[in-house]
């Protein structure tokens, strides 16, 4: 199961940040997970809470911002239905997705007294 | 003061970060990336279902590229070489990656295996995934293509079922069309389905056991090499990295 290495990626991230910051404890930490990005939010969330026991995110929140596929022509911008084929009607070219890929961290709530 | 869960800290502050969290992956991959491109040879990721086809299209690819090309190949393999055992016979320099519990390659993965491969002159460096049709989408190894495995085993719906991985595929190979005569497959519901997930669907029927195909699979391949200017040959172990490697 993958979640396990992003949990694993994201926790080496935050502590990367905390050291940064001279940050010790994290309260929340907001990611974005698109719907196309192959991560399933229920088993992130599992392992974000098996995973931050002793790390520097023990107790913290994950806030996930799930983001919905969405595809469009990357000459013309027509936005295209979600299901249909993936070309533009008016002018054939194959689509590009516009979001719904996402594995991102947004942002960090902790405890840092150095900012 | 923490404005979100209300613990009354006065020293909660948001750090904004606003980045992949794969990133460290991401570098990696950028870094095998510029490797396989001082080498001079293709690198693909080669993708799909368990034993959905990856090693013997390989294998029938070895043999009509014969004399013509200098393959080589890493294999992600849960515990055994066997896959690296057949590719070896069948004329591609080999070396397998032991993922151990691990359902897919990342980029380390393939970084160090690189460092260790036994020759650096190969055409077209192929990485056989490990067998998942999920999880290896996600992580980038510095590949210049996506190749995906469809058998016609597998069933017509599975692009709609794994969207992320078809979505991600350069090219999607369906194997063992040897077999369509005996099974109620319908090429043309796979590719109806393709197209509904894979901006500028590609796909081409293979079948390692007749060879069919694997010509047309060949020229797609030769037609991506990087052009062979005059570059000097990197000598694989000896290049110069501002960063260590763990060699173990
Ligand atoms: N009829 C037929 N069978 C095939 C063909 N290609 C592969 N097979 C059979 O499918 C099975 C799996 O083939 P592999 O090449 O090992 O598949 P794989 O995707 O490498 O498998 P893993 O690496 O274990 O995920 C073997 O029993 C092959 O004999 C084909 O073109 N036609
Ligand atoms: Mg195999
Ligand atoms: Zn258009
Ligand atoms: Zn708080
Ligand atoms: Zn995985
Ligand atoms: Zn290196």
């Amino acid at each position: 199961m993958h979640e396990y290495s992003i949990v694993a990626s994201l926790i080496d991230r935050v502590q990367h940040e905390a050291a940064l910051h001279g940050g010790s404890r994290v309260h929340r930490l907001h990611v974005k997970i698109g719907e196309l990005s192959g991560v399933e939010v229920d088993l992130l969330k599992t392992a974000f809470d098996t995973f931050r026991e002793r790390t520097i995110c023990a107790g913290a929140e994950l806030a996930i911002d799930t983001v919905a596929p969405a595809w469009a022509c990357p000459s013309c911008d027509r936005s295209l239905a979600l299901g249909a084929i993936l070309r533009c009607d008016d002018c054939g070219r194959p689509a590009r997705m516009v979001q719904g890929d996402e594995i991102i961290l947004e942002r960090i709530e902790m405890e840092a007294p150095d900012v | 003061m923490c404005e979100t869960c209300g613990c009354g800290d006065p020293e909660i502050v948001p750090i904004e970060v606003q980045e992949r969290i794969l990133s460290d992956n991401d570098a990696q991959a950028g870094h095998n990336r510029s490797h396989f491109k001082g080498l001079g040879v293709l690198a693909i990721n080669l993708m799909g279902s368990p034993g959905a086809g990856k090693t013997a299209v390989l294998e029938a690819t070895s043999k009509a590229a014969a004399g013509r090309l200098k393959l080589g190949a890493v294999s992600g393999d849960l515990a055994t070489e066997r896959d690296a055992d057949r590719l070896n016979a069948a004329g591609i320099v080999s070396s397998t990656i032991t993922t151990g519990s691990a359902c897919h390659l990342d980029a380390r993965l393939v970084h160090h295996a690189l460092h260790h491969f036994p020759s650096g002159d190969r055409d077209i460096f192929f990485i056989e995934n490990v067998g998942n049709l999920v999880c290896p989408a996600i992580y980038d190894l510095g590949q210049a293509a996506n190749v995906v495995t469809l058998s016609v085993t597998e069933g017509e719906d599975k692009p709609l079922k794994y969207p992320v991985m078809f979505q991600k595929a350069d090219l999607v190979l369906l194997t063992k069309v040897d077999l369509i005569p005996h099974l109620d497959f319908d090429v043309a519901a796979v590719e109806d389905a393709l197209a509904r997930v894979m901006p500028g669907a590609k796909m081409l029927k293979v079948s390692a056991r007749t060879g069919e195909g694997i010509d047309v699979w060949l020229h797609w391949l030769e037609e991506r090499r990087p052009a062979a200017v005059d570059r000097p040959p990197e000598a694989h172990h000896e290049h110069s990295h501002e960063h260590q490697h763990e060699h173990h």
